[in-house]
Order: C-alpha cells, then sequence, then structure tokens
C-alpha cells in the first residue's frame, strides 16, 4: 500500500506543487456536461429496451402495522398483458436485504411494518399496465396501531439498534458545578432526497444463469451481492453496471437494491430483460429518508458563555429497520459537539423505532442533525449571558490544549477562528449586525437576522472496512487511456476529477482519458461512493494504478534509449528524457510493441484511522473538513414566510482539484441544507401514511429562493494530511453550512423583544412553525412586561 | 389523426392512446429520450420542451411546456421543440453549441444532468423571446418551473446571463413550421381532429357549434384545456377517461377581449394570453399571477380549467369573486351568467350540467375608487399552491368602507366570500383598526381544515393576520411586505 507522499518526478505531488500543475487545480468541465446539455447523456431509462423487456411494479401495504390476511389476485391477473405475479416465496435466496444489519424484507408475506411496504410484484408488458395491475390486488389485513411518534418509541424503549453513548470526563458534575446552565431541545425535520431520476433497475438473464444489472445505484457492488443471496448463487453470477445517476445525494446508497433484487427475481423466474421503475410519489413512499431526529440538551458554563459540560441525547428517527441507521447516529453523536470543545462531555444515542419507511444515508449521514443540536447551544448560551453569538461561538472553539473530542480524537488543525474572522471582516459582520438592529427597531412586520455558523465535518467512514478503493487503469497502444474506478458518478464529478489525476499523472491532456461506467467486474469489492470519500479513495487508487504503468515505462524508457530515470518528464503530451522526447501516443506504441504492460488495477486504503466502539475512543476520522457560513434572512412576523437575501461562504476544500466542481458542490449542498431547514416539511398522517407524497406539497428549493447575494469562496489551505493532491472530500460537509440560515432566523424571532428571548424553532422553518416562534415571543413579552409591572 | 410538426419533422399519430402525454410518446413510442421524466406533475421541469403555434399576426411564437401535461392530442397543429434538435451533432465542443448550451457548459450548469434539458428548453424560450438580456427578475421567473438538486441554481442563474454574450443565434424553427402549416391547411378538410383508439376518444372541435354538439351528444366527456389538472389524474390516479374533448383549438373560447368597461377573457385562453393586459389595468394581481404554477403552466393553464375544476385552492377564483367577474355557461340550449362565487356549491363541484361548457369570465374594470389587495402564502414562493390566498376589494368615500368584497381561498371545500368580515367591513371607518377588528370574525366564515400545508389553526391565525395587513397597507401605507429582496433584484 502506497500512500503517495511523495511524487519522484515532479517533486511533491501531494504539496504545494501540485497546485501549479496544468492539471489539478483546474475548473476542467464536467466529463458529461456538453452531453447533458444536448439531451444524449444517458440515463437507464434512456437506453434501448432489449427485446421482449417487461416491466415489474409492486404491490403495495394498504395500512403501516399488522398482519396480512388475505391477498386478491384475480382483478390484476384478469388485465390484458398482466404476465406473472410474484410473492416472497418465488425468491430462490434470501428475502432479508438488510446491508448490514437484518430487518429489510423485500417482499412481505406476513408482517406489514410501514405504509406502502411492497408486498407483491406484478409483471406485465408496459410499464402502464404493470402499474394498473399492481392498484387491483386486493390486501386484506388485521390492522394494528402504529409508533409514528418519536416519544412514544422512546418512552417503550423501541429501538433498531441498542443505544449508544461517548464519554469523556463527568458532563454531570461539570454541568452542576458551573455558575451557569441551560436545557434544550430540538425536533428536527427529516428530507428526501428528490434526486431528479428516481429510483429504477433493469435485469437481464445470462446465457449461464446469472444476471447483468443496470441499476441507478451509488453502491454496485452492494446490489451485486444481494441480487446473488436472493437469487441463491455466487457473487460471480451477478455483474452490476452504472454509468451515471440522476442525482442520489445518499438516497441510493441503499435505496436502489430492492428494485434491483425484485427485477431480477422476475428476470431469473421469466428468462428474459425486466425493468423497474418507481413513479415518483412512490419513489417518495417507499424510500427512506434523512433522519428526523430529537434532541435534547443540557449544558453548563461560565460567565463569558464558556462551555463546561455538556450532556447530549440525540434520537434517531430510524424507520422500521435498521439499514444504515447506527452509524448514522453514530454520526450525529460524533458531530454533537461541532466545533466547540466539551471538558466535559456524555452524548448518547437511540436508535428508535417507528413505523415509516427505514429512514436511510442522506449528504451529512447524520451529521447535521448533531451540529445543529450545538448551535443551538452556543445561540442559547449567548441570549442567556447577553452576548454576540459570534463572541459566544469563538470562544467555545477547539484549539491547542482544548482540543480533545468526546471520541477522544484529538483535533489537530485548528484553521476555523482565522475562517470566521475572515468571514466577519469580508462580509462586513458587525457593522450589518448593527444596521440590522436599528432596522428591526423601526419595522413592524420585517424583522432581519443574521448569523454566523461553522462547520468542522469528519472525514472517512466511521464502518472502518469501508476506507479501502480500486481503480484499473487501461493504456492502449495508441495512448488512449480507459480509466475504471469503483466511484459512481451522481453529478459531483468524480469522474472528471479522477480523470484529472490520471492525465496529471501521465502529463496529457484530460480528454485523453475516458471515463466509463462503474462495472463489478472491472473493479471488485468496492465501497459505497458516499461519506464524501469519492475522489479521497478512488482518486488515489486511479493514481496508484498509474503509477504502477508509469514506472514501468519509465523504466522501459531508460532501458531503451539507455538514459538515466530521472531525467524523465511527462508533460505536454510528450515524454522528455535526457537528449529526446517522445509522443506519449508513440511511447504507447512502442512500449507494447516491446511487450510491456499497459494496464494496471491500483489499490488504496484511508491510513491512520482506527476506533473501538466498545470504549467509544479512536480516531475514527482521517481529517476534518471545515466552512463558515453567514446567512441574512428576513421573516415576515404576520405570517411566518421568510427568505434568505444573502449569503457568505468560507468553505476549506484544501487544496482543490478542480475549483468549479468544488464551488458547485458547495453552493449546491448550502441550498439543499437551506430547503431541509426551511420548506420541505416532511408529513406523515396518524395512520403512518406520507402526506407529503409528492412535488406538489413537498418544496424543496427553487430558483427564486438563491439568495439574491451569495458569495462563496475557498479558503487557502491545504490539506496537513497526506489525501490526494492534499485536497480535501467536499460532497457533505458545506451541507451543514446552511445551518446558519436557521440561527438567523432565530436572530430574527429574539429581535422582537431586543434579543433577551430567543424562541425554539423545530425544523423545518415553515411559515407556520416560525409564527408559532412569533407568537411564542409575543406570549414572552406579555408575560415579561406583566411581571415587571407586578 | 393528430399532426404536428416535431422537430424537423411532420408527425401524423394515429396508433395512439388518447390518455398519452408527449412526453410518453416520445420516450416509448419514438424512443427520443432526451425529455426526462422528474414527476410526470408538473411540479419540476425536466420534461420542458417548447410548442410553438401561429398566432392571428400570422408569426409562429414559441413557449415552454411540460410534456408530461401535453396530451398528444393537444399538440395537432403545433411545432414541437425538444432538447435534441437545439444543436445537431455528436462530439461538439463548447463552441459548436447553441449559446444557452455553451453558456450552461461553461458556467458549470449541469452537474447530475438529469434536469438540464428541461433547463435548456427554458433557457430557449427566454432566449428567442428577448433579444437582450432580460434581467435577472425575468430569468427567476421563466425558471421557477425547473427544478434543480445538485447546483443550488447560481450557476444556471450565472448561464442566463452569458448565453447573451456570444454571438446572437437564429433559429430555423418558423420557416419550417409555416411550411408545416401550410401542407396542414391544404390537407385538412372539415372533420375534427381526433385520436381514436378503441373505446376512447380525443376530439379537438374546430369550432363553437362542434364543441357544444360533440359536449350534447357526449354528456360524459371530460372537457379538456390545458390538461395541468388531468394529466395529473390520469399519470397518478391511473385515471382513463374514455372521452375527452379539448376546447384548446375552439376560436371563440382563446379569445380575449378588452372594451372600456370589461376583460372578456376565453376560458380556454392560456394565462400567458391575458395576464399581461390585465395586471396592467389591475397591478395588484400581478404577484398572484406570477406565482400561479409555473411559466409552463401559465402556458397551458386557463380560467376555465381553474374554475371547472372547483379546487378549492386555486388562485384564481377568490380575485376574480373579489373583483365582481361572471362566467358565462353555453349548451346547445342556451347561455347563462353567474357571479363566480355562485358558481361553486361544494367540495369539486359546481352548477355545470352536462351538456354545457364554460365559455368565457368577464371581469369588470375597476371603479374610479377601488383598492385591491391579493395575498397568498405559502411554504415556497415559486410555484407553490396557497396555503391561504385572499383577495380584497373595497371602495372608500370620506374615510368610510362604502363597499367590499372579500374571499379566499384554501379556507373552505371552495372558494368562498367571507361574509361576516365583509359585514364588519362595510360602513366601517377607512382605518387599520377596522380590517384587525374585522379579521377577528374569520372563524364565523371559515372552518378550514388540517392538512399537509397547514393546521386549521394556522389557517385562521394568518387570515386574521393579512386583515391586519390590509389595514395596514391600505390606511398607514406600512410597506409589509418580505419581497424587498425579490423586488431588489
Amino acid at each position: 500500500m502506497r500512500h503517495f507522499e511523495i511524487d519522484r518526478e515532479q517533486g511533491s505531488v501531494t504539496g504545494k506543487n501540485a497546485r501549479t500543475s496544468t492539471y489539478i487545480g483546474k475548473s476542467t468541465i464536467h466529463e458529461s456536461a456538453i452531453k447533458q446539455v444536448c439531451g444524449n447523456a444517458n440515463y437507464i431509462d434512456d437506453n434501448a429496451e432489449p427485446s421482449n423487456c417487461l416491466h415489474a411494479y409492486p404491490v403495495l401495504a394498504p395500512i403501516a402495522s399488522g398482519v396480512i390476511t388475505n391477498i386478491d389476485e384475480s382483478k390484476a391477473l384478469a388485465l390484458p398483458g398482466v404476465k406473472r405475479i410474484f410473492s416472497a416465496k418465488d425468491v430462490p435466496g434470501k428475502i432479508d436485504i438488510g446491508p448490514i444489519f437484518p430487518g429489510d424484507i423485500l417482499l412481505t408475506d406476513k408482517e406489514i411494518q410501514y405504509h406502502h411496504q411492497p408486498v407483491l410484484l406484478v409483471v406485465a408488458d408496459s410499464y402502464e399496465t404493470a402499474r394498473k395491475a399492481a392498484r387491483l390486488v386486493e390486501i386484506q389485513c388485521d390492522e394494528s396501531k402504529p409508533v409514528i411518534d418519536i416519544e412514544d418509541a422512546i418512552a417503550q424503549k423501541n429501538w433498531v439498534r441498542p443505544p449508544h453513548s461517548l464519554q469523556r470526563g463527568d458532563a454531570h458534575t461539570a454541568i452542576e458545578n458551573a455558575p451557569h446552565s441551560i436545557q434544550g431541545a430540538l425536533h428536527i425535520g427529516g428530507q428526501e432526497h428528490f434526486y431528479l431520476e428516481g429510483q429504477i433497475a433493469l435485469a437481464q438473464p445470462n446465457e449461464d444463469g446469472g444476471m447483468f444489472i443496470q441499476c441507478s445505484t451509488q453502491h454496485p457492488t452492494e446490489v451485486q451481492h444481494l441480487v446473488a443471496k436472493v437469487l441463491n448463487q455466487a457473487y460471480n453470477f451477478v455483474t452490476v453496471e452504472m454509468r451515471r445517476m440522476g442525482g442520489a445525494f445518499g438516497g441510493k446508497e441503499t435505496q436502489g437494491a430492492p428494485w434491483a433484487c425484485l427485477a431480477a427475481i422476475a428476470a431469473y423466474h421469466l428468462g428474459c430483460a425486466v425493468k423497474l421503475r418507481l413513479a415518483r410519489a412512490d419513489d417518495f413512499r417507499l424510500t427512506g429518508k434523512r433522519h428526523p431526529f430529537f434532541n435534547q440538551y443540557h449544558v453548563g458554563f461560565d460567565n463569558n458563555g464558556v462551555i463546561e459540560g455538556a450532556h447530549i441525547e440525540v434520537n434517531g428517527y430510524c424507520g422500521y429497520s435498521p439499514d444504515l441507521s447506527d452509524a448514522i447516529v453514530d454520526r450525529a453523536m460524533f458531530h454533537a459537539d461541532n466545533v466547540y470543545y466539551y471538558p466535559a462531555a456524555k452524548i448518547e444515542g437511540n436508535r428508535c423505532k417507528v413505523n415509516t419507511v427505514s429512514h436511510t444515508a442522506f449528504r451529512g449521514f447524520g451529521g447535521p442533525q448533531g451540529l445543529i443540536t450545538a448551535e443551538q447551544i452556543v445561540d442559547d448560551i449567548a441570549i442567556a449571558i447577553g452576548k454576540d453569538p459570534l463572541d459566544v461561538r469563538k470562544a467555545n472553539l477547539y484549539k491547542l490544549g482544548r482540543d480533545t473530542t468526546p471520541y477522544h480524537q484529538k483535533v489537530e488543525q485548528h484553521v476555523l477562528l482565522e475562517m470566521m474572522e475572515q468571514v466577519e471582516e469580508n462580509a462586513q459582520y458587525r457593522k450589518r449586525k448593527a444596521a440590522i438592529k436599528a432596522f428591526n427597531q423601526q419595522s413592524p412586520v420585517i424583522k432581519k437576522g443574521l448569523a454566523m455558523t461553522p462547520v468542522k465535518f469528519g472525514i472517512s467512514f466511521t464502518v472502518q472496512h469501508l476506507n479501502q478503493a480500486g481503480a484499473l487503469v487501461n493504456i492502449y497502444s495508441d495512448g488512449s487511456i480507459h480509466l475504471n474506478h469503483g466511484g459512481t458518478e451522481m453529478g459531483q464529478g468524480l469522474n472528471t476529477k479522477v480523470a484529472q489525476i490520471v492525465a496529471h499523472a501521465f502529463g496529457i491532456d484530460v480528454e485523453c482519458v475516458g471515463v466509463t461506467a462503474t462495472r463489478t467486474d472491472k473493479v471488485p469489492n468496492t465501497s459505497p461512493t458516499a461519506a464524501s470519500s469519492g475522489t479521497d479513495l478512488n482518486g488515489m487508487a486511479a493514481l496508484n494504478a498509474a503509477n504502477i504503468i508509469k514506472d514501468r515505462l519509465i523504466s522501459f524508457i531508460a532501458e531503451h534509449f539507455n538514459v538515466d530515470a530521472s531525467s524523465i518528464q511527462f508533460t505536454n503530451n510528450q515524454v522528455q528524457y535526457d537528449g529526446g522526447q517522445i509522443d506519449f501516443g508513440d511511447l504507447a506504441n512502442l512500449a507494447y510493441l516491446n511487450r510491456i504492460s499497459l494496464s494496471s488495477t491500483g489499490y488504496y486504503a484511508t491510513p491512520k484511522i482506527h476506533y473501538d466502539r466498545e470504549k467509544a475512543q479512536g480516531r475514527p476520522f482521517f481529517y476534518f473538513a471545515h466552512g463558515v457560513s453567514l446567512s441574512e434572512v428576513e421573516i415576515d412576523t404576520l405570517t411566518g414566510e421568510n427568505t434568505v437575501v444573502r449569503a457568505d461562504i468560507l468553505h476549506d476544500v484544501g487544496n482543490s482539484i478542480n475549483p468549479a466542481l468544488d464551488i458547485g458542490q458547495i453552493e449546491g449542498a448550502f441550498i439543499q441544507g437551506m430547503g431541509w431547514l426551511t420548506t420541505e416539511d416532511l408529513q406523515w398522517k396518524e395512520n403512518g401514511e406520507l402526506a407529503s407524497f409528492g412535488p406538489a406539497t413537498y418544496k424543496i428549493p427553487a430558483i427564486g429562493d438563491t439568495p439574491a447575494e451569495f458569495n462563496v469562496e475557498l479558503f487557502d489551505s491545504e490539506n496537513p494530511e497526506a489525501s490526494v493532491f492534499r485536497s480535501k472530500a467536499v460532497g457533505e460537509p458545506p451541507f451543514m453550512l446552511s445551518v446558519s440560515v436557521w440561527s438567523a432566523i432565530r436572530d430574527a424571532l429574539a429581535s422582537i423583544n431586543d434579543y433577551r428571548y430567543m424562541p425554539a424553532l423545530d425544523t423545518p422553518a415553515t411559515p407556520e412553525r416560525v409564527l408559532l416562534a412569533v407568537e411564542d415571543a409575543l406570549q414572552w413579552q406579555r408575560q415579561n412586561s406583566a411581571e415587571k409591572s407586578a | 389523426m393528430i399532426q404536428f410538426l416535431l422537430n424537423e419533422t411532420p408527425q401524423a399519430v394515429e396508433n395512439c392512446s388518447p390518455n398519452m402525454t408527449v412526453l410518453e410518446w416520445l420516450r416509448t413510442k419514438i424512443r427520443q429520450t432526451g425529455t426526462k421524466e422528474g414527476c410526470a406533475t408538473g411540479d419540476c421541469g425536466a420534461c420542458t420542451l417548447l410548442v410553438g403555434e401561429e398566432h392571428s399576426d400570422g408569426q409562429w411564437y414559441y413557449k415552454t411546456m411540460n410534456s408530461c401535461l401535453l396530451l398528444v392530442g393537444n399538440a395537432h397543429g403545433k411545432h414541437i421543440i425538444t432538447v435534441e434538435a437545439v444543436t445537431r451533432g455528436m462530439h461538439l465542443t463548447p463552441e459548436e453549441l447553441h449559446p444557452v448550451q455553451r453558456a450552461m457548459v461553461e458556467c458549470h450548469g449541469s452537474q447530475c444532468g438529469f434536469c438540464t434539458p428541461g433547463f435548456i428548453m427554458s433557457l430557449l424560450a427566454l432566449y428567442i423571446n428577448h433579444e437582450q438580456y432580460p434581467g435577472q427578475k425575468a430569468v427567476i421567473h421563466a425558471l421557477g418551473g425547473n427544478l434543480c438538486r445538485c447546483t443550488g441554481y447560481s450557476p444556471i442563474l450565472k448561464a442566463a446571463e452569458k448565453a447573451y454574450e456570444y454571438e446572437r443565434s437564429q433559429e430555423p424553427w418558423s420557416a419550417m413550421a409555416k411550411a408545416f402549416k401550410q401542407t396542414l391547411n391544404q390537407q385538412s378538410t372539415s372533420n375534427t381532429p381526433s385520436l381514436i383508439n378503441g373505446q376512447s376518444n380525443f376530439l379537438l372541435p374546430q369550432s363553437l357549434n362542434q364543441l357544444l354538439t360533440l359536449k350534447a351528444n357526449h354528456p360524459e366527456a371530460h372537457i379538456v384545456a390545458g390538461a395541468t389538472d388531468l394529466a395529473i389524474e390520469i399519470s397518478q390516479q391511473l385515471l382513463s377517461p374514455k372521452t375527452m374533448i379539448s376546447v384548446t383549438q375552439t376560436p371563440e373560447l382563446t379569445e380575449v377581449i378588452e372594451t372600456g368597461s370589461q376583460f372578456t377573457i376565453g376560458a380556454a385562453a392560456p394565462y400567458e394570453k391575458f395576464v399581461g393586459q390585465l395586471c396592467e389595468h389591475y397591478p395588484e394581481t400581478a404577484e398572484l399571477f406570477e406565482r400561479l404554477g409555473s411559466t409552463q403552466v401559465r402556458n397551458g393553464g386557463t380560467l376555465g380549467g381553474s374554475l371547472g375544476n372547483a379546487s378549492p385552492i386555486g388562485d384564481p377564483a377568490p380575485m376574480l369573486i373579489a373583483l365582481g367577474a361572471s362566467i358565462e355557461l353555453q349548451s346547445l340550449e342556451g347561455t347563462r351568467t353567474l357571479n363566480v362565487e355562485d358558481f361553486f356549491v361544494g367540495y369539486r363541484e359546481t352548477v355545470l350540467a352536462e351538456n354545457e361548457v364554460i365559455t368565457k369570465v368577464t371581469i369588470p374594470k375597476r371603479s374610479a375608487n377601488l383598492t385591491l389587495a391579493c395575498h397568498k402564502v405559502t411554504k415556497r414562493f415559486e410555484d407553490d399552491i396557497s396555503t391561504v390566498c385572499l383577495a380584497i376589494a373595497i371602495e372608500h368615500k370620506n374615510h368610510v368602507i362604502t363597499s367590499v368584497r372579500l374571499a379566499m381561498g384554501g379556507m373552505a371545500a371552495v372558494p368562498k366570500r367571507a361574509s361576516q368580515m365583509e359585514q364588519q367591513l362595510r360602513g366601517a371607518k377607512f382605518e387599520a383598526q377596522s380590517f384587525t377588528t374585522a379579521g377577528e370574525y374569520v372563524s364565523q366564515d371559515f372552518q378550514p381544515l388540517t392538512d399537509v400545508r397547514a393546521s386549521e389553526d394556522y389557517r385562521l391565525k394568518v387570515t386574521r393576520n393579512l386583515m391586519q395587513r390590509v389595514g395596514l397597507e391600505f390606511c398607514q401605507q406600512i410597506p409589509t411586505s418580505l419581497r424587498i429582496a425579490h423586488a431588489s433584484l
């Protein structure tokens, strides 16, 4: 295993020199951009269907909790075009497709655990017929009362996995002994991924009983494994291909697999290709979402607002099964400190079981729900001691000597104070804060708010074995390159960045590197493209593969031209050596003729990380990514409507491999987070049915919601750890920059009582919730003036 | 047979379900898959395409529509342009692309790319219809119906402006469309264009008389205009209507006539055809219309459709009621005219008889001292259905309110006048407090439901607060609008 601390030819690849490279640090356009704007970038449903392709659609349970007593398929079977209806008993192998822990049932034949749970699978000659037939199946049930409310689940100790806690010092005593303490709670809403391309899979049987699957998934290897298991076959019977997804955001890490498994079962029995595509409303109902949370805290602090002890409990709504919830609640716990040092801490996490779809990965993976709790704590402390929240935030930052997290990892890079000061100055925080206070005093209806919130996000899968990757680089004899790696492209530009890395290694144009669909038969045993790790892992693996071939080419040149290896340079599509140069394409051909292998795999495993979950101690994260955002909002105190008028962001991506793609991730993540905290309102009815099941009632941000002034900058610093070209992961961390929007809304609410009282504000901060908080502020005002006059 | 021009190629469609949308037809029948299905409910814009039609001046005009809401039958005589036709060719460089495509590439406006074809089509419509960059407000207006989950929209906003920095592209399409229309006119007989497939029919009457006769013969038929509701019932509830009669090509129903005293708006005139002149006269209604659906929806949607569906949350109804508008219904037996508020009888129920169709809506022009306000409260500003919609029109003389019409949507099973609140205001002093006081009577007028958009409590509270706002704005000129940010663009 190599970590590329040093590149022999071009100085330090991982160091400062990389920034002056032609290929690294360049805003290369997305590899598919031209195809995308022309409409010829194909997604699975766009490809020509195999002949005789059939269409499958699940039959859905009519209740959220209970037992099936009778099923009548006759009307569905009578519909012309219907071929077969499959049930649990038609599954040749395993029926439970839980990715880590059991619990995710492909088709249920008895117990129903959430509304619209798949019961049967209809296969027909068209998509429309399959959908119609699925609705004609009549299912009778004995219904029992579903558990939907988290407080019921907590009271009943109804968990999908056992509780877990982090502890450092004696939080209880520290809080008791502190001069001040506060308690609080926060309900945090979930979030629908709303990838524009819905879940889809196409299964085609092979001649040898195997299966070829095309699936919109972040985790082709897991789909391969699960399809093999449900078909009772070895893994090598199944090949999964994934060219690109129309968005994923975590929603296709585990949630893509059931549809591939169901299509495969139908294809296996019927001997022909079968496609399964969920209609949008069913995609909403049948796939997991960001976990809603209910968090509580008790914190002690001194007269300057410096925290002395924190006791935080996070409770995740996991839905009916574990799925990835154990790791998601862990990550919420790992981020319940955000950037703040707790001298003594107890962080508890519960994984609550409720009768909904099983909640799953979503950009941030529990981190946002932990982090926002820390931000509520510092805002509440600021109000309690009458200080500016920014000063309380600064006073609590990790710094040298105050640098151990509740999970005992040391924070080694301290850049946040500098970053916060940079935003404070460039975006004129103090001046604007004063202007806003003056505005609020003379504006009876509209109130403005301003808040700066920082982000520290741990990079690495907390499940250690996932921190590995593989890649395959083939150079053809004309010098063109075929690049394949285990990561998946969902819009983030992973393929573009990895191609830049390989182009850099060979000193050739990025256009000479062809990226291809992710396939389980090219690179095996891959990890999901998740945890922001895509470039860190796959970029390193590809660089490793490239350097293996490069080493061979260097030895070949040295021998063939009888020159010193140290004189050889790969640059501008040429290879220069002492006394001559050769075109890269010609070199490839010459090497081929001289029987030099031009193909290699590459492998990478993240160093340094370790974590003992029993003891809740270790170093789960290779490094941390940082960011700071400042948001200005306006709220309407008559309706609760609110809008973000300006946002300023400074984000740390280390040495950026592609600044345009990185800024794209930052802007997109911020707006997606803003949606999570404001307009995106998931609602379940009392009977467990999802009430907001489509874009007519579930509102993701539209173009007019983008702040009128939106400034995004990259922080000038390299990753102190030896990541690929000293860059940092960027997918998830900036999502949490949006917390400043919610904090700014609270700041506007606090202005109602001249910043002496800040109402609680559950999320999403819809007009209704903001108006409730306004009423709360007015109630406090009445009480306070009554007390004063008494 | 239904005939239309698809990009460069005339199409004659016969063997096709009348329930089929153009989106489904493109993707499954002729396998042109550049146009994407994101939601199939007209909310995301991924399936946006351009629809060209000939106007009375003989010119062709192109506007965006959601192909998931465009029934194949409604494409008759139109020119459909899809993303594939914007720039033809393989292995293109950015310089070879159409300016809107090139700008999107160079501004990094696509990430996952699934919404991108829809954005390209909306940007293209903006580009075709504006010689010069029209400013960010117009861009937001044009793109409000296109959702992107990846970019946060910043690069797309930049691309909309950057497209104007390159050499201007001239589109060849109107010439093709004119040639197509000429051929179509030569072929066309007096028949009603139609799509007939097994048991189901889609009929496109070309005159009011044809329409009324068809409706008399098919009393069960669905009358369809922009299909912005019906197409959703087809894609979501899997409804298969047997007979659909489209009024989109009935000239008498698509006219807009402005006289000195009133606007007469054909029931099948799409919003975009009349909101400009109506809002010039009633600028207070502009925000309501700008926020009604999206540009794609307003390019298809009609007043006849909104009123005929009797949605309790349709935005035009409260405004029409407040303005004292009337609705005309016609059948072979005759014509009747009703006040808009008398048209609704219950949840999605109207007085429309089986053989009747809505033909027009008449809106009187404003009296000299009319004061009007329209307020819409939603979770999201763009393209969202009202939680509460309030429209109030008053007249006052010598500081006394002399007349009042106050109507609300989202508060009852039908859009409805608030008679108790009106009574409180009538004869009251023209001062802010009168409106606040009237607002206290909201629960005598309405017992709203709790649903996914908001609770009963919120709806009542917001109504009281909106009344307070109306008072502050009417009488004290205190600005209470949040849209400072939007207005300052």
